[in-house]
């Protein structure tokens, strides 16, 4: 993205390295440009090291090694009160002492703004997060929702050009947690302001973002927009974090331009697509995502190895079925196919053929 | 036991239960039990509440108002007492001293005539040697002869209408008088009066007591917030480690720790030497620090700092660290994200920090007995002298009184300012 709107990067991690105790690193190597106006959100397992690297941003953090610059700035020493990035917190912590017109004055009130002018920006902060009743109310007269959109004001209201939000939405019920990413992302796209938002649910990830990071073990394992995320995940940890996967152990045997073939443990032979494979012999994850398995002829690549599979399961979901079958000795390989009027329904026991488009079966790292 | 009857509509306002009895009377039924139950359970400490607490101070407090020695043990006196002015300066008549002479006879075969002059002598002093006197001369004295001469005859002082005056005021079965005197009042011709300048006592002690308890309050604060805040926001492990260390004076005795605070304070002690030593105090002006009002402040600080570290240490517990993440992150610096978040947040603990080292300093004796001198003891050193020395019961008691009285008077102040409901002791 940074490129795209071609400007410098607006924050810049450069090998930094993060250590609590001296002897292990939680932060390694990191290094991310996130463009001005950009959405990124940091994803990852808990103990990825994610939220270390917002809050060395934020400042509540300082980095071991590395530099980081805020709109081309080294920041590394700069107190968090001056750095004047906006936060949204995870238990949203408001003030509790406070209504959430003062919650909302506060930082206006800091930086000596007139007694008018924090009035406007205040009501101006509300009505856009739809809460301009609400001034009056003290945090704990409040639902979940409604704290999150006053914490959600409170980090916007005095204009900050980057807002970071730590798992901002972790504490809601599932319907209004969707309902608020999609808020979140259009007061994003209204305002213009950057955002680094971090999250270990991928759906949220997915649907807000410009661009993932996704973290695991205290480095970013891939950088991409939501779609190639899915896609085309570089690496196994990332293939199997989101989304749901089948994943085939097995060997090279040939590589030949954009195909090779696979040697499962089994025996039998499939292609794929080469990613993280260089050279006959190596070890290989094969992935493939349910939804792109095919079992009836009509829809199958014609000049790609097929595999036999036993029905062990079949689920109805509803808007789709869920077959589970036995794959080179797999037991739990996952068809998925949408509940079509045409569609069969497998029963146990069942033997079938499947196959896939050699793109979307992808030979990754075996780890 | 019927659905007709259970699903019939409520008649007169009244929800009916299943067999048709109201619903409050039977949900009272069936709770009586459980009621029952919680009764007898709290019982056994009901009583022992009952019979070591409530019952003693009751009857303690009930001391500061009694004086049933005067008008049971001069029955016929009071009596006769009864028609005297006591604005005039006449003697009562003949029928009070023959009274007195029969109710004294009977007083001395009671033994009770000790009691009495003792008594009296509170609010008359010489009362006390002009009942021994007359005790001594009652067996000579003639039935026949007007009792009055022959009272005088043996002291002067029957002759004076003031002896009469007390005596009078002081023959209800209530008395006023302990409280009076334990406000430095007395009650004259000219009705309540403050007593003279130099035999006011309690006022000032009063007075000394709350300004050093508030003192001793306010120093604990100001020690023990820093260490609370620092425990609060260290590792638990490392808290729990100092947190042993500030509960460490606990498991001294009480005794042990004020004797400590003796070999230190002291002229010849361990500060005045090093002092000395360091230069910064020369040898013949060693500083006084105890046996005086700071030694009492010093001590007492030392005791009561772990009950104003606890509750402020399990409030700030309880405030997460992204309140001040958030503030700084709002530009807020240091100071005012403290000030303006932690700290608000913190009154609970303070609140309940100060009102548990004020009500506990307040009636502290042991230390300021052990290291007060006589500048530096409180009301509670003079209630228990008046308890085991001077045995003027009626006095100590109207002082815890007025004690009480004191403490419940600024709790409902402090509810009225803070609000006891923002105390928080854990």
């Amino acid at each position: 993205m940074a490129n795209e709107r071609g400007d410098a990067a607006f924050v810049a991690f450069e090998h930094v390295q993060k250590s609590y105790d001296g002897e292990t690193l939680v932060v390694k190597d990191l290094n991310l440009n996130i463009g001005k106006g950009e959405f990124l959100t940091m994803l990852g397992p808990s103990g990825s090291g994610k939220t270390t690297c917002l809050m060395m941003l934020a400042g509540f953090e300082t980095a071991t090694h590395g530099e980081i610059r805020l709109a081309g700035r080294p920041i590394n020493s700069v107190p968090p009160h001056k750095r004047g990035i906006g936060m949204v917190f995870q238990n949203y912590a408001l003030f509790p002492h406070m209504t959430v017109g003062e919650n909302l004055a506060f930082p206006l009130e800091v930086r000596k703004m007139s007694k008018s002018e924090i009035e406007s920006k205040v009501k101006r902060a509300l009505d856009m997060v739809q809460m301009g009743a609400f001034a009056g109310r003290r945090p704990a007269q409040m639902s979940g929702g409604q704290q999150q959109r006053i914490a959600l004001a409170r980090a916007l209201v005095f204009e900050p050009e980057l807002v970071l939000m730590d798992e901002p939405l972790g504490a809601l019920d599932k319907q209004l947690r969707e309902h608020m990413q999609f808020e979140i992302k259009h007061l994003h796209e209204r305002l213009g302001v950057t955002v680094v938002y971090v999250t270990h649910d991928q759906s949220e990830a997915l649907t807000m973002s410009d661009r993932v990071a996704v973290f695991n073990d205290g480095r970013i394992q891939q950088l991409a927009p939501p779609e190639d995320l899915y896609e085309r995940p570089t690496n196994s940890f990332v293939a199997q974090f989101i989304g749901e996967n089948n994943t085939l152990p097995g060997s090279v045997e040939a590589i030949s331009g954009d195909r090779c073939t696979v040697k499962l443990t089994d025996g039998s032979v499939i292609d794929a697509l080469p990613v993280n494979v260089s050279k006959p012999g190596d070890r290989t994850l094969v992935s493939i995502r349910p939804e792109r398995v095919e079992f009836r002829d009509d829809r199958m690549p014609a000049d790609t190895h097929k595999l036999e599979a036993e029905v062990l399961e079949f689920i109805y979901m509803g808007d789709s079925f869920r077959t589970r079958l036995r794959v080179a000795g797999n037991d739990n390989f996952i068809m998925k196919c949408r509940n079509a009027v045409d569609q069969r329904r497998l029963n146990a026991g069942e033997k079938v053929v499947i196959g896939w488009n050699v793109a979307d079966c992808r030979a990754l790292d075996a780890a | 036991m019927t659905d007709a009857t259970a699903g019939k509509p409520p008649r007169g306002g009244q929800m009916l239960a299943a067999d048709g009895t109201p619903l409050k009377v039977s949900l009272r039924r069936a709770m009586r039990a459980q009621k029952l139950r919680a009764l007898l359970l709290i019982s056994p400490l009901l009583l022992f509440v009952l019979l070591t607490f409530i019952l003693p101070i009751g009857d303690m407090l009930l001391r500061s108002v009694e004086n049933d020695i005067v008008p049971s043990t001069l029955p016929k006196t009071v009596v006769a007492l009864q028609d005297w002015d006591p604005k005039t300066s006449e003697l009562p008549g003949e029928p009070v001293f023959a009274g007195l002479h029969d109710d004294l006879v009977i007083a001395v075969e009671k033994k009770a005539n000790t009691r009495l002059g003792q008594r009296l002598n509170y609010e008359y002093s010489g009362f006390s040697s002009l009942m021994r006197g007359v005790v001594r001369d009652l067996k000579s004295m003639d039935t026949s002869r007007p009792f009055m001469e022959q009272f005088i005859e043996a002291d002067k002082k029957w002759g004076d209408p003031a002896v009469w005056r007390t005596l009078k005021t002081f023959s209800g079965e209530y008395t006023s008088g302990y409280l009076l005197n334990a406000l430095d009042m007395q009650r004259t011709e000219n009705g309540i009066q403050m007593k003279p300048e130099q035999e006011r006592i309690y006022l000032k002690l009063f007075l000394r007591t709350m300004a050093m308890s508030l003192g001793i309050t306010f120093i604990c604060l100001l020690l023990g917030y820093p260490i609370a805040f620092l425990l609060a926001s260290l590792p638990l492990r490392t808290s729990n480690l100092i947190l042993i260390l500030v509960l460490l004076p606990f498991w001294t005795s009480l005794l042990v720790r004020t004797a400590a605070w003796k070999v230190l304070l002291q002229q010849q002690g361990v500060i005045n030497d090093i002092l000395v030593w360091l230069g910064l105090v020369a040898d013949n002006a060693r500083l006084v620090m105890i046996n005086n009002a700071t030694g009492t402040t010093i001590a007492m600080t030392h005791i009561l700092l772990p009950f104003m570290i606890l509750p402020l240490f399990s409030v700030m517990k309880g405030i997460p660290p992204s309140y001040m993440r958030a503030a700084k992150s709002l530009g807020a610096n240091d100071w005012t994200a403290f000030w303006r978040v932690y700290f608000p947040q913190s009154i609970p603990g303070v609140g309940a920090g100060a009102i548990l080292c004020f009500i506990l300093a307040i009636g502290y004796y042991i230390t300021p007995e052990l290291v007060g001198g006589t500048s530096g003891v409180f009301i509670s050193n003079r209630i228990a002298y008046h308890i085991s020395t001077s045995l003027n019961w009626g006095l100590a008691a109207a002082l815890a009184t007025l004690l009480l009285v004191v403490v419940l008077a600024l709790y409902w102040t402090y509810d009225r300012i803070v609000g006891i409901d923002n105390v928080k002791l854990g």
